[in-house]
């Protein structure tokens, strides 16, 4: 999940009682399912609270080329080559879809990117994490895009318009991916005895990080509570994390590697796996700026924009005297 | 050397010059000025790794050694690649980025339009196809040149000091040598010769435009074709070569 703890500046949900005419008239339509479109009323809170959703999102999208392209000059072969290079070119154009989504709620992409440069915007924390082998391209397309679809998915019907939309454009490149990354896992899991282990260590490596993508359980949080109620989150966070363990589990048996939790074990009760508890501490470490790679990730991210500063300048630039000629021109 | 060398030189020097080329675009995926160049810069590289994969497979065939493009790209040792030393060059800032693809891509047009009538079938095909895609990227880094040499007064210092440092790498794109002689003479491939009067043309239109200022014709850097690298290419296959090697006969 790219935007975790997503807080909504809510303090307890109103009853529809509660509600101004507006508020009641906004929340029926969410109801019944009606797409809220840009130029619509809306509640501030539910503007706001879908700025950082879809700002987080598109920032994790930004800062999530880093770890895989840091393995585009390395990859093993042109065809892999290709497809990672086309694998983070979608991941630019995903940040650039979510950016102009939005925009359509009233924020410039240059506020967002500046709140991304400062450190006061978050990213998923997946993206803290340090990708050491090639295997972890594949274990990055199989889990974390595989983690990142489960909660994309169902954002696909949310009741945001221009949300909505990119989501769908989403989710299509992102199956794709998810896929690549299966297959350069099973070429690995399938491959020499090195291979075999270098896909089993980067499993060991990212199985948690990807579980703790989904975020602390949220039964009891009024934010996600509200969120729900916007239709701007579909599932709790739980109910994702159960789905994504029940679908991987039995990939990662097909490829003959194994998942490193003792505690994993099919529920025929529950009709779920059971797995183990996961390490809040060090989720909130990543989350709170300490994991092995924020302050790499942040200093990579802003020396790019730093320096192509007198690229963005001389475009600019250009353009204008391009226009000042052209109406010279007309005149 | 026979016809069948020859060509198999050949279209490494194709293939080298798209592999190296694409490589270098492919550093800056994540690092570029602005999202929007990020999509642009892969897109070329994903270009340049396609041709590359189409040249590389030809010399493969014509070679008959069992060497697949993969293993072309992979498997050899600096001595051994083929590109222009124009291509390996390093990224440099955005201007230099930008300058070395207009010189190449400039180039890169002129000859796969004369390649696109080859009378080898095969080498008109991917040419062809080749031409397409490089009447984009000319069209991309010709209007970045403008922007940057006609812009602010940072981007024209930086985009003169970027044409005036790649300049002496241009020359060796229109020397002929017995490889190019020989395909010249089977209708194969142009004289690289007739392609610097119409390369100029562009280039100094394009420098006037963009209120550059082009360097007098002077010394030419060379080698490259014959295997006479830049110290940079070791780090580029370094880089590139890095995973089969480590485990080699391992497939991907």
């Amino acid at each position: 999940m790219y935007a975790q703890m997503v807080k909504t500046g809510v303090e307890h949900i109103q009853s529809k009682e509660e509600m101004s005419p507006e508020e009641r008239a906004f929340q029926d339509r969410v109801d019944a399912d009606i797409r809220i479109e840009p130029k619509e009323w809306m509640p501030e809170a539910y503007r706001k609270t879908l700025i950082r959703q879809i700002s987080q999102h598109a920032h994790s999208e930004i800062i999530g080329m880093q770890p895989e392209g840091n393995w585009i000059t390395r990859a093993p072969t042109l065809e892999r080559k290709a497809i990672l290079l086309a694998k983070v070119q979608d991941e630019a154009g995903h940040g650039l879809y979510l950016y102009c989504a939005a925009e359509t709620l009233g924020v410039s992409r240059d506020e967002l990117l500046e709140q991304l440069n400062s450190g006061k915007a978050k990213y998923s924390s997946i993206f803290n994490y340090p990708t050491l082998t090639w295997a972890d391209i594949g274990a990055i397309g199989w889990l974390v895009d595989g983690a990142a679809i489960m909660n994309q998915v169902p954002l696909q019907r949310c009741s945001y318009g221009p949300y909505s939309r990119a989501m769908i454009r989403i989710c299509k490149e992102e199956s794709f991916h998810q896929r690549q990354g299966y297959d350069a896992m099973t070429k690995l899991a399938r491959g020499t005895p090195e291979q075999k282990q270098m896909a089993q260590d980067a499993l060991n490596r990212w199985w948690w990080p990807s579980l703790m993508m989904f975020g602390p359980s949220d039964a009891e949080s009024v934010h996600s509570a509200q969120s729900l109620r916007w239709k701007i989150k579909i599932n709790s966070n739980d109910e994702l994390r159960q789905k994504f363990v029940d679908q991987t589990v039995p990939q990662a048996e097909y490829l003959g590697l194994t998942v490193p939790d003792p505690d994993l074990k099919w529920n025929a009760e529950r009709g779920h796996y059971d797995f183990g508890e996961i390490n809040w501490d060090e989720f909130y470490q990543v989350i709170a700026g300490n994991g092995p790679c924020n302050r790499q990730r942040l200093r990579t991210r802003v020396k790019a924009y730093e320096e192509g500063q007198w690229v963005r300048d001389a475009a600019d630039a250009y353009a204008a005297k391009k226009a000042a000629r052209a109406q010279v021109k007309a005149a | 050397m026979n016809q069948q060398d020859a060509l198999f030189e050949y279209l490494l020097r194709l293939g080298d010059n798209a592999l190296i080329l694409g490589h270098r675009l492919s550093e800056w995926c994540g690092h570029s000025p602005a999202l929007e160049e990020d999509l642009a810069l892969s897109n070329v590289a994903l270009d340049l790794i396609g041709q590359t994969q189409l040249w590389l497979n030809l010399a493969s065939e014509v070679e008959g050694k069992g060497r697949d493009a993969d293993k072309l790209a992979y498997l050899r040792d600096g001595r051994d690649f083929r590109n222009v030393l124009l291509v390996e060059q390093p990224n440099g800032d955005f201007a230099v980025t930008m300058a070395r693809q207009f010189y190449f891509d400039a180039w890169h047009y002129l000859l796969l339009r004369e390649l696109a009538g080859s009378k080898h079938p095969r080498i008109a095909e991917i040419a062809a196809k080749g031409l397409k895609e490089v009447t984009y990227h000319l069209e991309r880094s010709r209007d970045w040149v403008l922007r940057l040499g006609d812009g602010t007064e940072e981007s024209h210092r930086r985009m003169q000091t970027a044409i005036d440092d790649l300049w002496m790498y241009t020359g060796e794109l229109f020397e002929s040598d017995e490889i190019d002689q020989a395909m010249a003479g089977e209708g194969l491939g142009p004289d690289l010769a007739t392609l610097h009067e119409p390369w100029l043309g562009l280039v100094r239109a394009t420098a006037e435009e963009a209120t550059l200022s082009l360097p007098e014709p002077g010394w030419a850097q060379k080698g490259g074709k014959r295997g006479i690298h830049s110290e940079h290419l070791g780090y580029i296959l370094a880089d590139l070569q890095f995973l089969q090697r480590a485990y080699p006969n391992a497939t991907w």
